[in-house]
């Protein structure tokens, strides 16, 4: 408290709460005074350097110790090559001689090269290059370049991730669209008087039906690709991937029925749905995972990419995680409140940014066409995402009765995880760069672009807001709302957009009309900036009236044409989601089948 | 041996085990260190009543918008005499039931306002049965969601003795021959609202809230603090203009007008002082109105006074701080003679 009351004596050379930044390292700098010894900067500081050392001497003692087994090992492989020699000398001379001579014939062999194509000249006489336009400058946008190639997926395969897909495109569609009517309820409170459609219980239906309807599905639906592809082998169990998908969709479903017929686990944010509801996510966590484990264990090349770390990572995180959320033990009291901030911050953490991640990780890549900047970049931020973002969860509730200690923690790292979210910033755009005439070019690249930006502007913004003095003004206003958007639209929601568009043509065949994704493009984008500007200045208005001990109601007639901007936003973004969820249409229809020639007219032809 | 590049079996064990080590170090352990808090002295259980009103707060996901947090800084210092403490929610934070935990009231988003003093702030059973039935019967501004599920449409004749009837205004009234009664849900809800009051701790004072920085500055602390104090206006905004609403004309059949009130208007204010510190409920066709000698100064009662006797119409003397003081001590020497 000490600390505060210095910030805030300095208040005063801070005229602007626009510059958040400095007044939270003024913060650090405490006065001298006993009392508070343990949380002086000093004795922070100094914690902190012991620890650096310690951290430091386990490396070391870890490194020494690697060494050590790996010296082990090496005597093992020794004595291993030792008794293949014995063996050699045991051979019987013909034996040796079969050996060789097989072996001189497999290095003697050399392709002719005609094995696939044969000798003739190469003609187009049936017409199979398709796209021949007369038009090569179109006057209202630019051309973007068609998806270069299909690649060969196993259908099993191709069907569950459009399944997967498919239902978190419904789920979207769905969820955006009770968003867009308990928004508009801010303007006309009127609207409906059932209880099924009040604004306290389609709120959480809303937030839980994007969550663990659209984006989970969507990652899972695209980490199936990753993983397959990047293990270079077939998915462990198709059955178990299929059994998940009904276990998710099952969850949101009874979810959102029970939370519509006002059956509520406690009010706390995204942990709305009853556990019975919960345990089938849950379960279907554990599915996934296993089935992501198993292919992975045997994939074809040695190194696991990193993708896969981030992928596999999150699904065992999120697994503790809804079961440390949902055990009873220690939720009594404030105690709820402590796994309360824990739990919302990790949903988001560890299982959305996590997941999107390591989908980022392989469609970015692929959608230029060439490698990740730094794979070692790569593997720092996901420990650092890991060691960082774990343990911010209590910066949702600064100036609380909870331990000054565990929001000071909070603070802290929240300022730490400047780290995984510079490297991972650093290390797309640098893969982007050189490619950036591409962004004109591609549909997919400019959705990847604002989701990185997003990633960066909007875990920034997060960990400013965690400051003290920052959360002095935004707290409980409208802002926290503008940047819960900012992140899980802004960010995860743009990711996944790009990797649908990266990958649905591929697996298709089928591009969506052009016009259309600039459409969705330019609705989703502007729609989101409507929602968060207008949130965010309302927001800050409403704080700085509260701080000056106006009349509560005023803050919310303040807010209200901010509601409508905000309203007007949403429209255009659920807009956008019709459009996209056309396109996706477009993309995975069934076409009319083309005649497909039994066997005995193929054979007259080629003969 | 830690190659995480090569060896999936060793890359999942060290997420899976540093992630659970850090959420012990971060969540459960601090989370059932905060279970071992005792609570305060004449600390109330709450009734069954107020435990069913409290499930029903908590189905209509009424903490979306509604904290019950005051946090240690002094803009919260509205909302309660002293920032919370984990004692404040011993009986209230408990398990629900085997379906449902313990429900998260502190909260995130003040849409509306804190609830942690709100049985203290408005204790009358008729405005929180106006305002649940339709928020804007009572407060004109507000954007809170009705909630007529929780009431009965039945015909006046059958309206029987024991049947709460809620009064509505002229233009929020139902078809005639019909009379709005509440259920027993709603009756549980406001039982539980009203039992929401903050505990004065036993050494009297508590924590001390982080002065807002302008004050310190500016004129110093005593200065500023009494401007605030005397803005009349704001005051009434804050305590009065629920019920007697902003334009003073009051709620017709539930809470009188203040503008043209002979009360109010009169030249001698002490009828008036002694209603606002007192309570009234002399008018069977209004609500009784709750005392407020506890939360407001006599500063602020004189400001109050002086602004109802001088806005809307009224032309009546401004109140003086000492006229308050004196009718309070007048009031606790006939008390306790």
């Amino acid at each position: 408290m000490v600390l505060i009351s210095e910030l805030v004596k300095n208040w005063k050379y801070y005229p602007n709460f626009l510059m958040p930044v400095i007044p939270d390292f003024v913060m650090v700098q405490a006065p001298l005074n006993s009392d508070n010894w343990a949380t002086s900067p000093g004795i922070i500081g100094t914690l902190v350097l012991i620890f650096i050392v310690l951290f430091v001497a386990c490396i070391i003692f870890l490194v020494k110790l690697n060494g050590y087994i790996d010296s082990l090992k090496a005597r093992q492989i020794e004595k291993k090559k030792l008794a293949f020699n014995e063996e050699l000398m045991a051979l019987e001379e013909s034996d040796i001689d079969h050996i060789l001579d097989k072996r001189k014939k497999a290095l003697k062999y050399k392709l002719s090269g005609t094995e696939l194509g044969g000798q003739e000249r190469v003609m187009d006489e049936k017409g199979l290059v398709n796209r021949v336009t007369h038009e090569p400058e179109n006057p209202m946008f630019d051309e973007k370049k068609k998806t270069p190639l299909s690649i060969e997926t196993p259908e099993p395969l191709k069907s569950i991730i459009i399944y997967y897909l498919g239902a978190a495109v419904c789920w979207l569609v769905f969820g955006t669209l009770v968003g867009q009517y308990i928004g508009m309820k801010f303007i006309w409170p009127e609207m409906d008087n059932l209880s099924w459609l009040s604004f306290g219980r389609l709120r959480p239906v809303h937030t839980n039906a994007v969550f663990w309807g659209w984006a989970s599905l969507a990652m899972i639906g695209l980490g199936y690709f990753v993983i397959a592809r990047t293990t270079n082998t077939i998915i462990y169990s198709y059955t178990l991937a299929w059994r998940a998908w009904i276990l998710i969709n099952l969850t949101v479903l009874l979810g959102t029925i029970s939370l519509m017929s006002g059956i509520n686990n406690g009010g706390g944010e995204y942990r709305e749905y009853i556990w019975p509801v919960m345990i089938l996510f849950a379960i279907g966590l554990v599915i996934t995972f296993w089935n992501f484990y198993r292919t992975v264990a045997s994939r074809k090349i040695s190194d696991i990419y990193v993708s896969n770390w981030y992928i596999l990572a999150a699904l065992i995180w999120t697994t503790v995680l809804a079961i440390i959320g949902y055990l009873p033990f220690f939720q009594n009291g404030l105690g709820e409140t402590v796994i309360q901030g824990y739990y919302m911050h990790q949903g988001v953490g560890m299982w959305f940014m996590t997941f999107t991640l390591g989908l980022v990780y392989y469609y970015l890549p692929s959608a230029l066409n060439k490698p990740i900047y730094s794979y070692s970049l790569g593997v720092l931020a996901f420990w650092t995402q890991m060691l960082f973002y774990t343990m911010i969860g209590t910066h949702h509730f600064v100036f609380s009765p909870l331990p000054w200690w565990l929001q000071t923690t909070a603070i802290v790292f929240s300022a730490g995880m400047f780290i995984p979210v510079v490297a991972g910033t650093t290390n797309f755009l640098m893969t982007m760069k050189g490619s950036w005439s591409h962004i004109s070019k591609s549909y997919v690249l400019p959705f990847f672009l604002v989701g990185v930006i997003f990633y960066f502007v909007g875990s920034t913004q997060g960990s400013f807001q965690a400051f003290r003095f920052t959360n002095y003004v935004w707290h409980f206003t409208d802002f926290n709302v503008a940047h819960s958007h900012m992140t899980m639209y802004g960010i995860i929601t743009f990711i996944l957009w790009a990797c649908f568009y990266t990958i649905l043509p591929k697996l298709t065949g089928k591009e969506p009309p052009q016009v259309l994704v600039g459409a969705h493009f330019w609705l989703a984008f502007i729609g989101l900036f409507a929602y968060m500007i207008s949130l965010m200045v309302g927001g800050t208005y409403k704080g700085l009236g509260w701080i000056d001990g106006n009349a509560f109601l005023e803050s919310v007639i303040l807010m209200k044409p901010y509601w409508v901007w905000r309203a007007i936003g949403g429209s255009l973004m659920f807009i956008s989601h019709l459009v996209f969820a056309y396109n996706f249409y477009y993309m995975v229809r069934k076409r009319k089948a083309i005649i497909t020639l039994d066997v005995p007219i193929l054979e007259r032809v080629i003969n | 041996m830690f190659d995480f590049h090569k060896n999936h079996k060793t890359l999942v064990l060290a997420t899976f085990i540093g992630f659970v080590m850090l959420s012990f170090i971060v969540a459960v352990f601090p989370a059932s260190q905060m279970q071992n808090v005792k609570p305060l002295p004449n600390q109330p259980f709450l009734t069954e009543n107020e435990r069913e009103g409290l499930h029903i707060y908590i189905s209509e996901g009424c903490v979306a918008c509604h904290t019950q947090q005051v946090r240690n800084i002094e803009m919260d210092n509205v909302w309660g005499n002293r920032p919370s403490i984990p004692s404040d929610y011993y009986y209230s934070k408990e398990r629900m039931d085997f379906w449902r935990q313990s429900p998260s009231l502190l909260g995130s988003e003040r849409t509306g306002p804190d609830l942690t003093n709100i049985g203290a702030r408005q204790s009358s059973k008729d405005w929180h049965l106006l305002h649940l039935y339709n928020p804007r019967t009572v407060v004109g501004e507000s954007v809170m969601p009705s909630y007529p599920w929780l009431f009965e449409i039945v015909d006046s004749n059958l309206v029987k003795d024991e049947d709460v009837v809620v009064n509505l205004p002229e233009e929020f009234a139902t078809p005639s021959k019909t009379t709005v009664i509440a259920k027993k849900e709603v009756l549980q809800l406001v039982v539980y609202l009203q039992s929401l009051k903050q505990m004065e701790l036993p050494d009297g004072e508590g924590g001390k809230f982080i002065p807002r920085s302008r004050q310190i500055h500016s004129e110093g602390l005593d200065g500023d603090l009494k401007s605030a104090a005397l803005n009349g206006e704001n005051l009434y905004k804050q305590t009065c203009a629920v019920c007697h609403q902003d334009n003073g004309k009051g709620v017709v059949g539930a809470f009188p007008p203040l503008a043209g009130s002979a009360i109010v208007t009169n030249e001698d204010p002490e009828m008036m002082i002694k209603i606002i510190l007192q309570g009234y409920d002399a008018r069977t066709e209004f609500a009784s109105m709750q005392p407020f000698a506890d939360q407001l100064s006599d500063a602020e009662i004189a400001a109050i006074a002086t602004h109802e006797r001088s806005s809307w119409g009224n032309n009546a003397p401004e109140v003086k701080e000492e006229d308050v003081k004196k009718i309070r001590e007048f009031i606790a020497n006939d008390l306790n003679p």
